[in-house]
């Protein structure tokens, strides 16, 4: 545990410290590559509760992350062009105020996450696998062909949002902003780890029949995990679209869900800090390798075959031991 | 609406179908037979159809350009079964998942490394293209009316190799117990080998006859891929012939989704509205059946209850 939890606070105090480093030294990109890396981290951490702690191996939370990004999307043109969001039966304006979309994203995101759980959820196993995975790519196709909010062209928000007594346009400020919101959520993690409902969801990932014999039913846990992962995934996307001040169906794409599960991978499966620490690389390898070569790829897909392989437990697993692994 | 339209988008739905039946066997083969969730399948679908593109640029000839899809597709499935998915037989699922991503990346960025981010074309030879006249006045291009002749004999094919042959006894046995089909002598490793390279061999070939409809391109594989783990999650994972009834199902509910959706809310919207839901509602069709079948069957229409 110990040697975990230095590394856990080594990983979070060098995501805290390059910005800053960067920002005394005024090199506003590195600051923007380390807010993505924590976006992604959001994102990671939101998988880690489905996939970490429930078991449930989603390939289709690009949908959550995207629908985080339209709910930025959509908020912001309509604010942006003045035009309200509904007129009838009660009246919708668009906002470009952070906290109300966060708020909406969030909401999106566990009510979708909701509903593709509970159908999703009637499988286990591979066709858990293959439904998320088909969900996701339905949602890509309705954005691509729903001709309302850009469709295949995506949306472009020319200012970023605001966020109450803060400029989001500065680097360092929207960082601080997307690093407070990791620290929260993945202390909202280490709180469900903990927890009662932590120790049914451990229970319904490794033995669902106990479960049921002490009167807890293990669909209905991992439906409540579902829908906190997709809640979670659902705000990264809200901060990835203002990081971008723009959102694209690609952010629904199959993709993005097989690269947010690489970070958890990469870092860790069930460890707090796994996917920090596999958006992290993830980031620092797409800037170091896409430099070397365009087909960085390549490089990508070799390691991270490399660690499917030979370094079970992630990373964080490599560096902390396997001691502390889930089963 | 005229009927000849609508024979003609049959045809259409019959013919994706039956491609989207070549993809789906050998997914659900390879997870019938060894548990493995394969996301690289939509890869070899594309070094088939790059494999046929290049083959046909070079020697001019369609037959060879087919046979080279197979060939190729075969071939390379061999080497990474050998290489790679071996080690992840006896893995969960997420590792399956994850290292087949990896395969993904490899696979698309080395072919566009060796061709190029171009697509590539593949001509239809002479003697396949235009129209063919069928009964009732339909006139339906020849090429794909093989296509659905091909896939259905590929189809009759798998179902007497599986149903008749030594091998099909051992994959049906793979399926159901694969510790004793060990321990009555039969190499396994070489049985699953033999059947990876089988599911890569027709998801190649897919992706050539494919490739000469639409263009030969880095990342054709996926879209397809994930059509077909539809198709298994309706027909039921390990189920050849519930891949055969999914793919048709799935090929005729998009191919005529898009045809009658449009059509369905002109009746009572503007043209240019209904043509936008129709197309939003259609590209959404697949996955709203695929729901409705695991609502009334978790398990696919022909998987074990």
């Amino acid at each position: 545990m110990q040697r975990e939890t230095w590394t856990n606070l080594a990983i979070l105090l060098g995501l805290l410290i390059v910005p800053l480093w960067a920002w005394v030294t005024d090199e506003p990109f590195t600051i923007t590559l380390a807010t993505r890396a924590v976006i992604l981290a959001i994102a990671g951490v939101g998988l880690n509760i489905a996939l970490g702690l429930g078991g449930l191996v989603s390939l289709g939370h690009a949908a959550f992350f995207g629908i985080g990004g339209y709910a930025m999307g959509v908020l912001a043109s309509h604010a942006q062009a003045y035009s309200p969001l509904l007129e009838w039966p009660i009246l919708i304006e668009g906002t470009k105020s952070m906290p109300m979309i966060w708020l909406v994203a969030i909401i999106a995101g566990a009510l979708l996450a909701l509903a593709i759980g509970a159908l999703s959820l009637r499988t286990t196993g591979a066709y858990f696998i293959m439904i998320t995975l088909a969900f996701g790519q339905m949602l890509y196709f309705f954005m691509i062909s729903w001709p309302a909010y850009g469709g295949e062209d995506g949306l472009s928000i020319y200012v970023r949002n605001g966020f109450p007594g803060l400029n989001t346009l500065d680097p360092i400020q929207f960082f601080a902003i997307c690093f407070t919101l990791l620290v929260l959520v993945l202390w909202l993690f280490w709180q469900v780890n903990r927890s009662a409902f932590g120790l049914a969801l451990g229970s319904a990932r490794q033995n669902p029949d106990r479960l049921r014999a002490v009167g807890i039913h293990p669909d209905r846990t991992l439906l409540v995990a579902f829908t906190i992962s997709g809640a979670v995934t659902g705000l990264a996307g809200a901060l990835f679209a203002d990081l971008n001040r723009f959102v694209s169906p690609t952010m629904f794409s199959w993709q993005t869900s097989g690269e947010i599960m690489v970070f958890v991978i990469l870092g860790g499966v069930g460890r707090l800090m796994g996917p920090v620490f596999g958006a992290v690389l993830f980031v620092v390898l797409e800037h170091v390798l896409g430099g070397v070569s365009e087909f960085w790829h390549i490089y990508l897909g070799a390691i991270l075959l490399g660690v499917v392989l030979f370094a079970r437990g992630g990373l964080i697993g490599l560096i902390a031991g396997r001691a502390v692994a889930h089963g | 609406m005229s009927f000849v339209l609508l024979v003609e988008q049959i045809l259409n739905g019959l013919q994706f179908g039956v491609m989207l039946f070549l993809m789906a066997a050998g997914l659900t083969l390879i997870f019938g037979v060894m548990g493995l969730i394969n996301l690289a399948h939509g890869s070899l679908y594309m070094i088939g159809a790059f494999a046929a593109a290049a083959t046909a640029a070079a020697t001019g000839s369609f037959l060879l350009a087919l046979a080279a899809s197979l060939a190729a597709a075969a071939v390379v499935g061999v080497l990474v079964e050998m290489l790679v998915i071996r080690r992840l037989y006896d893995r969960d699922h997420l590792d399956q998942v994850l290292a087949t991503f990896a395969l993904i990346l490899i696979f698309s960025e080395g072919t566009r490394w060796i061709f190029g981010s171009f697509p590539l074309f593949l001509e239809i030879p002479d003697y396949l293209s235009g129209p063919v006249s069928l009964p009732l006045g339909v006139q339906y291009p020849l090429y794909r009316l093989t296509i659905i002749a091909i896939g259905l004999v590929v189809a009759a094919g798998l179902f007497a190799l599986i149903a008749r042959t030594r091998i099909g006894i051992q994959i049906r046995a793979g399926e159901a117990d694969r510790e004793m089909i060990g321990a009555l002598g039969v190499d396994i490793s070489r049985l699953y080998t033999l059947v990876f390279a089988l599911g890569a061999a027709l998801a190649g070939f897919a992706g050539a006859l494919i490739g000469a409809i639409q263009s030969v391109q880095v990342g054709m594989g996926e879209p397809v891929l994930i059509l077909a783990f539809v198709v298994i999650v309706i027909g039921g994972i390990g189920s050849v012939p519930g891949a055969l009834v999914g793919a048709i199902l799935v090929g005729l509910t998009d191919t005529l989704g898009r045809f009658l959706l449009p059509i369905f809310f002109g009746t009572f919207m503007e043209p240019s509205a209904a043509t936008s839901v129709g197309a939003s509602l259609a590209s959404m069709a697949i996955y709203v059946l695929m729901a409705a079948v695991l609502i009334i069957r978790p398990r696919g229409l022909f998987g074990a209850a």
